[in-house]
């Protein structure tokens, strides 16, 4: 009896240190990633200067006179991001409502289930679509030369960033108290303006980390803005071919060398600081929720 | 590759130049470059041709212009020609394909027309895939790729008058090609095992893996 009840000791102890040290391999991977993307990212930074890396408008990487302003794809990445928002976030919104609070239990499980489905598709298979439909269809609805550029690519993110605002709003939403919607109703207030006046203020908080969420994904996504943006290093133009963050890193990653390279580095480096910072707007967020 | 097996190469992709030089100071034993060496180069190196890269010029099938000159294709690339029509097509913007910066193909293909840093593209695409992809998709659309990958769904063009094919690769009348050149230090003489790849590599036994990577085998 005794001797069973230490081996059971012994293993409590051993399962609580795997659990510790499990834990503590993931803030090791954050630590090494951050130190790995600063000590590759700094020194290009401080070799072509970092004004004239930030807000220079001329990336020329491979020229005899190389010259490596990124502002073309930060603003890009904030305009894509932004216009992705703007236009997935009503979407995925009222698709939300829609599920929790105005379908029918079997076509809202339906339509979560797809929406669940289009959370788990690759981003290059989003790109082929992205590729083979919308882009010649942009062409031929505005009458363009070439449909490859911001705007397809703020559809394709659009599409992409519906699966967290829609799943994480409903949430929100089917967490919003009865009897909140029930006063309202008993006032005399219509569904329509139930939901909007009582229940969307109401579960506001967990809207706002969708909508974060969605940030973060549509400013880190690579592939499929790569298969849609064309890729060309212009200051953004809705109907212009357009570089992005993500991608200026994953095209010339595979060739690149010298100055070049460690520039590529420092671009993630500034993607890394977007995305610190709209981890912490997501945690100032969550943490007013709570308070 | 059966009986070579066992006999280790090590590649370090650095860039033509940086091969060259890297044969110079005896840094490597063989070097790899895209570009036939320069008069200055010769003095102290051999070059070898292994290989050649043919880049076809493709078009939309539904374009209906089939020859172009370099210094067409040159015009078109650097945006003095803009519409179809100014050489015989259609009255249709022109829209310029391209692969991304660091590409050898875009290297060769700015190089031999004269186009480097001067292209005005539409799109930068990262794999030649991509290109002949986005060329089937758009009528208005030019590109470039290595002869090997170019599909149906495509045209390839002549170039002032020749149709790219092995044999005008290789008798040297399609114009749009480049060498790839094994770079050796002259009057050293390749021992061993080294000697053994460099015979294997220019050998006609390498031809099926030299067309298997989308170049073109030098005539033996």
């Amino acid at each position: 009896m005794k001797k069973l009840k230490k081996a059971a000791n012994f293993f409590e102890k051993l399962m609580n240190i795997i659990f510790t040290a499990c834990g503590f391999l993931a803030v090791a991977f954050v630590i090494v990633i951050t130190g790995f993307l600063v000590v590759k990212g700094a020194p290009a930074i401080s070799k072509i200067g970092i004004t004239d890396f930030l807000f220079g408008t001329k990336w020329e990487s491979t020229a005899s006179e190389a010259s490596y302003g990124i502002l073309p794809f930060i603003l890009t990445s904030v305009y894509g991001t932004l216009g992705a928002v703007i236009i997935g976030v009503p979407l995925g919104l009222f698709c939300a409502i829609f599920v929790a609070k105005m379908a029918k239990p079997n076509l809202s499980r339906m339509v979560s289930g797809a929406v669940d489905l289009l959370s788990g598709i690759p981003s290059v298979v989003y790109g082929l679509v992205g590729m083979i439909i919308i882009v010649p269809f942009v062409r031929k609805a505005f009458n363009l030369p070439d449909g490859a550029n911001l705007f397809s690519a703020i559809i394709v993110l659009t599409v992409m960033i519906l699966p967290s605002v829609v799943s994480i709003s409903e949430t929100a939403i089917r967490a919003v108290p009865r009897e909140y919607e029930e006063a309202s109703l008993a006032l005399g207030a219509t569904k329509t303006e139930t939901v909007f006046k009582v229940v969307v203020p109401a579960a506001k908080s967990g809207i706002l980390t969708s909508v974060v969420l969605g940030i973060g994904r549509s400013i880190g996504e690579a592939m499929a803005v790569m298969m849609v943006a064309g890729n060309v290093a212009n200051m953004p133009r809705l109907f212009k071919s357009v570089r992005f963050l993500t991608t200026a890193i994953a095209s010339e990653m595979s060739y690149s060398s010298g100055l070049q390279r460690e520039a590529l580095f420092s671009i993630a480096l500034v993607l890394f600081v977007f995305i610190l910072i709209i981890n912490l707007i997501l945690n100032l967020v969550v943490k007013k929720d709570k308070n | 590759m059966e009986e070579n097996s066992g006999i280790k190469v090590t590649y370090n992709p650095t860039g033509s130049s940086a091969g060259i030089q890297a044969v110079e100071s005896g840094s490597c034993d063989i070097g790899l470059s895209s570009r036939d060496l320069k008069d200055s180069e010769k003095e102290n190196l051999e070059g070898t041709v292994v290989a050649i890269d043919g880049i076809a010029v493709i078009i939309n099938p539904e374009n209906p212009i089939n020859d172009l000159t370099i210094e067409q294709i040159t015009k078109l690339y650097t945006g003095e020609i803009t519409n179809w029509k100014d050489i015989g097509g259609a009255d249709d913007p022109v829209v310029l394909i391209g692969r991304e910066a660091a590409s050898g193909t875009r290297d060769g293909f700015e190089s031999i027309t004269d186009t480097e840093g001067k292209c005005k593209y539409s799109q930068e695409l990262t794999s030649t895939g991509d290109v002949v992809g986005t060329v089937a998709s758009n009528p208005n659309a030019i590109g470039y790729a290595s002869l090997a990958s170019v599909k149906d769904s495509v045209k390839a063009v002549s170039v002032e008058g020749v149709t790219p094919t092995t044999e005008t690769i290789q008798n040297g009348s399609y114009k749009i090609q480049r060498n790839f050149v094994f770079v050796t230090k002259k009057g050293v003489e390749l021992t061993g095992i080294v000697k053994d790849f460099f015979d294997f590599a220019t050998s006609a036994a390498a031809n099926s893996l030299i067309e298997q990577a989308g170049a073109v085998p030098v005539a033996r």
